[in-house]
């Protein structure tokens, strides 16, 4: 793999001021990814998973300029163009868009209802100009179409007639459809059953390739990401906690919410029930994040260090970082 | 075991701009109180609109088929589901008897109103609770789904909710009322896996206090063998093998059942490719003859696949298939 950094994110943090909570006072704020440096070579098919709210399609869309960064750097820069996004000019921002694209979390919020498919996919070429004239589109649309094996009679039907495995292939069509070099995939296959998932998978994997694409791929089914991702950042509480080469995160989990993660996999196999082990303690609010380190409060490993002070990411072994106070103690 | 739920033959077909499409042909099953069934099946098989058929939910183009009969077991008497009309007669159903959770989390939320408000309202339509109570009841429902900070997020918009946090809403909005029978469609695909096992122990909860059924749509077979109690799949509108789920995970019978478990990712051997069923589910415009599944089975048996459709076949007293395979003439 090339070691030319696509995504190279500093001290990045996404902060929202929330309605509701008090009338008085100020309002609450969420720091939904706080402080994070991530790395994310070109090329690479990059997993992203943690708890839910804990920050990962804010991160995905900082990545793509989508989210209003309140702190920190991100530097794109794919071989021919260098952006810092921060500081993007609007011509610049127009060419990044059409590099970079994201497949959303709810294939039934993307889509609007009243285009068709071929609409939907067209869509971006046309609001990028960048095809000439309505042959030149429906040439593109027709060839992305097929590599995502949707067939012409769909490609006039509208999106309700569809079911959300079907859907997601046309979201994955239409980001495909520009040709972009980096792709922010936020639960893609999340609606998916088994066989078509594989499928999809596969899918992805092979236009990685092929167009020698970089992939995000945002999930929380840590079996999928083991099998397509060749790199894993865990996320808790708008920190990553851990980073790690996938093999490497699977056999060797340093931090205890990544071994959390691992062990609340559920099995097929009937007998196992109850067997999952489960995590006591208090989900922390975050408006409300709690001092320390964010995971103590439902760590079994917690002591007092844990509740004072806020663990760096720190190298822990080739390529693997982990923000824990005790991951050395705990290796066993 | 009381019965809750009988749906005989069950057919719904669909008008759409290509023509008449057959949805769901002839699917029967039972729920007992207490009991949680799976539906698993491929996307576009027709599961969600079993689940809305239960309470009539499907929109106005739906027709149902003349044999299909759906009958509810209330403490008041049975209800027949096809025979009710006036959406009057419905709202006994839907929200009271009947919760459902949704696949698509942002449109059970109306985006103009709180999540709390929501509750509140749907808790006064069908409880004889005042404001007060449904407003605690709200928050402590929101607090057992493992939403920090309840309170605040009751006073929020959908869209200031995370995918995960907005579908755990959901799943507390659907169970403050104690519905007879909840529907839960795809309800944990945005939760990651120690918020899940959390969720799932708090439905077996309700299910053990109130005698609660469920029906659990989901991809994910771990889940349902850590879940369910019985299993039933479904391929292109039909219901092509049912059974206790010990027995359908560890012996499936059906070759689609038999693909579906071996596309699942497996942790142990992570270089292993993920396969996918061969072809593509065909359209339901071209639904195919005879067996549905026999234009991607690897065990096609030729003319009488394509030809005839296979009746079911009991191989012990609850595990049934519809295969030419175990047909009487087959195991001759
Ligand atoms: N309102 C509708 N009008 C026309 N066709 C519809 C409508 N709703 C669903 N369908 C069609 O009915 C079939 C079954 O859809 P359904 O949503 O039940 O699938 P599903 O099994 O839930 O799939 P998924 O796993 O993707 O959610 C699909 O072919 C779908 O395109
Ligand atoms: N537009 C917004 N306004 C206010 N708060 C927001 C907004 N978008 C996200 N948040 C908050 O930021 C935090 C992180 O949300 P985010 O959607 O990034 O989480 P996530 O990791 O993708 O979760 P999930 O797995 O559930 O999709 C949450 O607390 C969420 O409520
Ligand atoms: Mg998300
Ligand atoms: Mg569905």
């Amino acid at each position: 793999m090339s070691q030319q950094v696509l995504i190279k994110a500093r001290d990045l943090s996404v902060h929202y001021a929330l309605s509701g909570g008090k009338i008085f006072g100020p309002k609450p704020v969420v720091k939904a990814v706080e402080g994070v440096n991530l790395d994310i070579a070109k090329g690479s098919f990059f997993g992203l998973v943690g708890e839910s709210g804990s920050g990962k399609t804010t991160l995905g869309r900082a990545c793509l300029k989508a989210a209003p960064i309140s702190r920190g750097t991100i530097e794109f820069s794919d071989g021919e163009v260098q952006y810092e996004l921060t500081t993007i000019d609007k011509k610049q921002l127009k060419d990044f868009r059409t590099r970079s694209q994201l497949i959303f979390q709810d294939p039934y919020a993307a889509l609007s209802p009243r285009m068709t498919v071929r609409d939907i996919i067209a869509e971006p070429l046309e609001v990028m100009g960048l095809t000439s004239s309505r042959e030149e589109t429906d040439e593109r649309v027709r060839e992305v179409a097929a590599k995502c094996r949707l067939n012409l009679e769909h490609l006039r039907r509208f999106p309700h007639a569809f079911s959300g495995g079907q859907r997601q292939r046309i979201s994955i069509a239409r980001a495909l459809v520009s040709r972009p070099q980096f792709i922010v995939a936020d639960e893609s296959v999340a609606a998916l059953d088994v066989s078509i998932q594989a499928d999809v998978l596969n899918l992805l994997k092979e236009i990685q390739l092929e167009m020698g694409l970089t992939f995000l791929f945002i999930s929380h089914d840590l079996s999928v990401v083991a099998h397509v991702c060749d790199h894993v950042a865990v996320m808790y509480l708008g920190r990553l906690v851990e980073s790690a080469p996938t093999r490497q995160l699977f056999s060797q989990p340093r931090h205890p919410y990544t071994k959390a993660l691992l062990s609340a996999i559920p099995s097929l196999d009937p007998d196992d029930r109850g067997k999952m082990q489960k995590l006591e303690g208090e989900i922390p609010s975050p408006t409300n994040p709690p001092p320390g380190c964010k995971f103590q409060t439902r760590c079994p490993h917690a002591i007092d260090i844990c509740r004072r002070d806020e663990p760096k990411l720190v190298h822990s072994a080739e390529g693997h970082e982990v923000a824990c106070h005790r991951w050395q103690e705990l290796l066993n | 075991m009381t019965r809750l739920l009988d749906v005989e033959n069950l057919t719904l077909q669909f008008d759409t701009d290509e023509g008449r499409i057959t949805a769901v042909d002839n699917v029967s099953f039972t729920l007992e109180a207490g009991e949680i069934m799976g539906l698993v099946g491929e996307s576009g098989s027709g599961k969600s609109v079993t689940a809305k058929s239960v309470m009539k939910l499907n929109p106005s183009n739906a027709h149902y088929g003349p044999e299909t009969k759906i009958i509810l077991h209330l403490d008041s008497g049975p209800v027949d589901i096809m025979s009710l009309q006036q959406s009057k007669d419905l709202q006994v159903v839907r929200g009271g008897a009947i919760s459902m959770i949704f696949q698509e989390p942002m449109a059970s939320f109306a985006p103009a109103i709180t999540i709390g408000d929501q509750m509140v309202e749907q808790l006064m339509i069908h409880t004889d609770m005042g404001k007060k109570r449904s407003k605690e009841l709200s928050i402590e429902m929101l607090d057992r789904v493992g939403i920090s900070d309840p309170s605040t997020r009751f006073g929020q918009y959908a869209f200031e909710l995370s995918g995960g946090m907005r579908q755990r809403a959901m799943i507390a909005m659907a169970l403050s009322t104690k519905p007879k029978l909840l529907i839960a469609d795809e309800p944990t695909t945005a939760l990651d896996v120690t918020i899940q096992a959390q969720v799932i122990d708090l439905m077996k909860d309700l299910v053990t206090e109130f005698g609660m059924g469920i029906i659990f749509i989901t991809h994910d077979l771990g889940v349902i063998a850590q879940t369910a109690d019985k299993v039933a799949v479904m391929y292109l509108g039909r219901l092509v093998e049912q059974g206790l789920v010990r027995d359908v995970i560890r012996t499936p019978a059906h070759p689609y059942t038999k693909g579906l478990l071996a596309a699942l990712p497996s942790l142990d051997d992570l270089d292993a490719p993920l396969v996918a069923i061969p072809g593509d589910i065909p359209s339901p415009l071209e639904r195919p003859g005879g067996c549905v599944f026999n234009t991607r089975c690897s065990d096609n048996l030729g003319a009488r696949c394509g030809a005839e459709v296979p009746t079911e076949s009991l191989l012990s007293s609850q595990h049934n298939v519809a295969c030419h395979l175990y047909s009487e003439e087959a195991i001759k």
